[in-house]
């Protein structure tokens, strides 16, 4: 069902921050992919480097950010080389994102609309003359009910649901191959969540879009993705199939997560389990940034070049003694 | 939102200016009636004798009740009837109106250059925050503060005029080698160009840059201040993030998105710059003998012709009710989310 | 008290603006002090044989039109400017703060009270007002202190509103209810005291205004008069030579001016920065 194309590819990724207390190594040999028509799940708790990683790939890191090594590959551009107009011309058009609390993601102070048709007369999907009504379908498209009158809505005058379906339209609008939404459903009431959820599954697929879903909530991930990366201090520990990792999680750290979660239900917020928190980035760090929490920990994992072992096919574990 | 209920809010903000038209009604009028010592002395002025004292006394309804005076205060008032200046026995209203213009001019010159300079500039140290742009706003914003209007002018007079050369002397609105336009707007610039008369135009013109420039710098550290807070703030927001990850073009981000936003926060600010503005007015009228209302007043303080000074801060005050209802509405035009919130 | 010291040294050695700042501040209030003792000549004795001199060694920053020894008027008027913007500053201040903390304890109709008040201060373009205030109550000094305490008077006012508003149910205040302190004596020590900091912010932030506007005020020769040494004035008395080119007469006087300001608002930059390192910007 799935072309094995990756229409992104991320590769071997550092990322540092420089603040004021030191410089945050945010992210360190962060590899993953995303087909065609398929949709991942980027799980890990407050501050792994989930929103990082997306950013990076769209190209809009903050000022402070630097990338120091690695390539980022997204349907065929380099985008860590690519010039600013290239990338521009791409987000929104080829790459589209969501984001959390949609109310405050939205410009308060122009018509839901006008925003839309912002995006669509950017890329060329619409001109002066048809953009109400292109900006209409895309919000017909998120079965929006009585689009015309939405059209002309401010978002302080939508409910949260109603604006991140908005920002859903906004993002698809342009037909993008692939969408990445960061933790698109915290803040909505739970049957709002699951309709936001099913709608950008229903759309994925409608239009073979590959998507990245960014979730602190383990039961949503193993609901609606193909595949789940696992991310602890700017790593990715491990990345399988939804299935095989629930059923044979390989790293410590997957395993907690699983058995403080049994059945995938609940959120990494909940899980007090595990022992102490992330380490500080800022700081001198072991090559296995788990290593301090570990149960399973030896003086080997201490050793330099920790690198992804592949367990079995599309199976990736970064752990000197996995399970 | 449509645009009835815009027009309702704006009539609320009209409703809502009239409170402070009446609180700067009594204040004006107790400022020279409810102080110690006869009144009518004062409004009769230094040079008058008993005779005239008594005069003035019937006519301002001096030996009424106080809240009667008032209610013959704001019957003349509704008549547009300021009083008589002593000092040119004149009426106060129309040596005010007839005045007007050359303030306006010059005050709306300096608002037009402190504008244009000190939003490129907040917008320019916002988005480049630590770069040299950033460090000249600073150093602007703090010194700009600093500056005593009056001195200001005067060593921009003595470096322009004195020294280069490159201004004409600071007496007036045209150099008296030139006549004033035919008058339709009184704006000298702008009266010249519908004449056609460009060599008056020019000559105008450069009897307005110095005390303009003067006026302009003396506002343009609030404002520069607040453009570049309000920027700062409203780039880091999450919809700017938004935009920039819908491939947005860099401009439409900056204006279309983020210096709308940031207009609100200035838009209040400029509340305060007219402040500043239509006080610092008086100053530099008097710098560059400007013959505006400013320097009208300082005439009249001199000589303690107190008709003339009450109409003129009641002018003022009632021009800075104006200016601030003016934003109110801009601001409602500009937010939608105005008014629904009480 | 200790502690208070090592923070301020901490701060002013931390932030050399802040320092520059205190420097020159206490150089003013030296000369403000001293100035009429340290001064080479009597700001006052005319010289008919010296007039209009550029400055030299014997006038650091010449002679005016009366022959009189400008560096020595500069310094003598010291004492006079910061006298009329700290007696100012004081008389806001205090009713300011007085107003501003019973309208936030007390609210209802007190409160509306003051927001009127302050409100229709507002209402006027404030040097305006200031000028309409000294025409009234008479051309004196100490007309133009009482013009620039009332025009100041709504921002002490606003500020302590806010404060004790803030406090208002604060847990110790609703202890020491407890403990039955009346509404007053709450208000005087436990409320109170606590919006100091941030009244002291503002003083400081304000003086320099004050000083700008008492200085425009004799300016548009307003409260002192000639001969009286003062920054104003002698900017005014000077403005007439300008178009001469004796610069000296105004240049000084107003870099005087000019300079005092400048110490109050870093002053007052400095002094958030010691009372609210967060809002540093
Ligand atoms: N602009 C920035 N400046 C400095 N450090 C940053 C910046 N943005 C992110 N970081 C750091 O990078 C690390 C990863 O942050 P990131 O936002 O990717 O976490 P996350 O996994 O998305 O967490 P959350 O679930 O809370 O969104 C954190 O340690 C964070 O402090
Ligand atoms: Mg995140």
């Amino acid at each position: 069902m799935n072309e094995r194309v990756p229409v992104l590819a991320v590769d071997n990724l550092n990322v540092e921050f420089r603040t004021r207390s030191g410089v945050v190594k945010a992210l360190e040999n962060v590899s993953f992919h995303v087909n065609r028509g398929e949709m991942i799940g980027i799980v890990g708790e407050s501050g792994s480097g989930k929103s990082v990683s997306a950013l990076t790939a769209m190209g809009i890191l903050d000022e402070a950010g630097r990338v120091t090594q690695g390539s980022i590959n997204l349907g065929g551009l380099d985008v860590l080389n690519a010039p600013e107009r290239d990338l521009q011309e791409m987000r929104g058009r080829e790459v589209s994102m969501i984001f959390q609390s949609p109310r405050t993601a939205l410009n308060p102070i122009r018509t839901v609309g006008k925003q839309i048709g912002d995006v669509l007369r950017r890329h060329g999907s619409a001109n002066r003359q048809n953009v109400r009504a292109e900006a209409i379908k895309a919000l017909m498209s998120v079965r929006i009910p009585d689009p015309e009158r939405r059209h002309d809505a401010y978002p302080f005058e939508l409910s949260g649901g109603m604006c991140q379906r908005i920002m859903i339209a906004m993002a698809l609008s342009c037909r993008p191959e692939l969408l990445i939404a960061d933790e698109p459903t915290t803040g909505l009431d739970v049957t709002t969540q699951a309709a936001i959820m099913d709608l950008i599954k229903e759309l994925a697929k409608e239009r073979n879009m590959a998507t990245v879903l960014i979730t602190h909530d383990l039961g949503m991930a193993a609901d609606y993705c193909d595949r789940i990366v696992v991310m602890h201090a700017g790593h990715v520990i491990e990345q399988a199939a939804t299935a095989e990792l629930f059923a044979s999680p390989r790293h410590p750290y997957t395993a907690k997560l699983m058995k403080a979660t049994p059945h995938g239900e609940g959120s990494l917020d909940d899980i007090e389990s595990i022992a102490g928190g992330l380490p500080d980035l800022r700081a001198e760090l072991p090559p296995c940034r788990f290593s301090a929490r570990c149960e399973r920990y030896e003086a080997a994992c201490d050793m330099p070049a920790l690198i992804a072992d592949e367990v079995s096919p599309g199976h990736l574990v970064t752990c000197r003694r996995p399970l | 939102m449509n645009s009835n209920t815009k027009i309702r809010i704006i009539a609320g903000r009209m409703l809502q200016a009239i409170p402070s038209v009446f609180g700067i009604i009594v204040v004006t009028f107790l400022l020279t009636r409810a102080l110690p010592g006869d009144p009518a002395v004062y409004f009769a002025g230094p040079a008058a004798d008993e005779k005239s004292i008594q005069q003035i006394r019937e006519s301002l309804g001096l030996d009424k009740s106080l809240p009667e005076q008032f209610l013959i205060y704001l019957g003349d008032l509704v008549q547009g009837d300021l009083g008589v200046s002593i000092s040119t026995g004149f009426p106060v209203a129309e040596e005010l109106w007839r005045r007007l213009p050359a303030s306006l001019e010059l005050t709306l010159l300096a608002l037009i250059f402190s504008i244009s300079v000190a939003i490129p500039l907040g917008i320019a140290a916002a988005t480049r925050p630590n770069s040299w742009v950033d460090q000249l706003c600073r150093l602007i914003v703090t010194a700009g503060v600093s500056l005593p209007v009056f001195f200001t002018g005067l060593f921009m007079v003595y470096i322009f005029y004195y020294i280069l050369g490159v201004a004409p002397s600071p007496l007036g609105r045209l150099d008296i080698i030139y006549l004033s336009p035919p008058p339709i707007t009184n704006f000298y610039t702008i009266d010249a160009l519908l004449a056609g008369d460009f060599e008056v135009f020019w000559a105008a013109l450069a009897q307005l840059i110095l005390p303009a420039i003067t006026l302009g710098t003396f506002t343009l550290a609030p404002l520069a201040r607040m453009t570049r807070g309000a920027m700062l703030q409203v780039l880091s927001s999450d919809f700017i993030r938004t935009a920039r990850a819908s491939g947005l073009t860099r401009s439409t981000v900056l204006y279309t998105y983020a210096f709308r936003n940031a207009l609100l926060p200035i838009l209040t600010t400029l509340g305060m710059v007219f402040s500043f503005m239509l006080g610092s007015n008086v100053l530099v009228e008097k710098v560059f003998a400007w013959p505006g209302i400013g320097s009208f007043a300082i005439e009249a303080l001199i000589v303690s012709d107190y008709v003339a000074v009450q109409g003129f801060v009641l002018a003022m005050a009632i021009l800075y009710v104006l200016l601030n209802l003016t934003i109110d509405i801009l601001y409602t035009l500009i937010d939608p989310r105005v008014g629904l919130d009480g | 008290m200790n502690e208070f010291f090592k923070h301020l040294r901490y701060v002013l050695t931390e932030n050399p603006v802040t320092l520059f700042a205190g420097t020159l501040f206490l150089i003013f209030v030296i000369f403000a002090l001293f100035g009429p003792l340290i001064v080479p000549y009597d700001p006052l004795a005319s010289n008919a044989s010296q007039t209009l001199k550029p400055p030299s060694w014997d006038h650091w920053f010449g002679t005016d039109q009366l022959g009189r020894d400008v560096f020595s008027r500069v310094l003598v008027a010291t004492r006079l400017d910061l006298a009329i913007a700290i007696s100012a500053v004081a008389i806001s201040f205090v009713i300011g703060s007085v107003l501003g903390s019973l309208a936030g304890f007390f609210g209802g109709w007190t409160d509306k009270l003051v927001g009127r008040l302050t409100d229709t201060i507002m209402a006027f373009p404030l040097f305006v007002l200031a000028m309409g205030i000294v025409a009234a109550m008479g051309n004196t000094v100490e007309n133009i202190v009482y013009a620039t305490a009332i025009i100041n008077l709504p921002f002490y006012a606003r500020v302590a509103r806010t404060e004790v508003n803030v406090r208002r149910n604060a847990d110790f205040v609703l202890a020491a209810r407890l403990a039955g302190n009346s509404s007053l004596r709450l208000l005087a020590t436990h409320i109170y005291p606590n919006t100091l900091p941030p009244m002291m912010v503002q003083v400081s932030l304000n003086m320099g205004w004050a000083i700008l506007n008492a200085a425009g005020l004799s300016f548009i020769g307003l409260g002192v008069r000639p001969p009286t040494a003062e920054w104003g004035i002698m900017v005014a008395e000077g403005a007439g030579y300008i178009v001469s080119g004796e610069w000296w007469l105004a240049l000084f006087p107003g870099a005087a001016l000019m300079l005092a300001v400048f110490c109050f608002n870093l002053l007052g930059d400095g002094l958030r920065d010691l009372i609210d390192p967060r809002r540093r910007t």
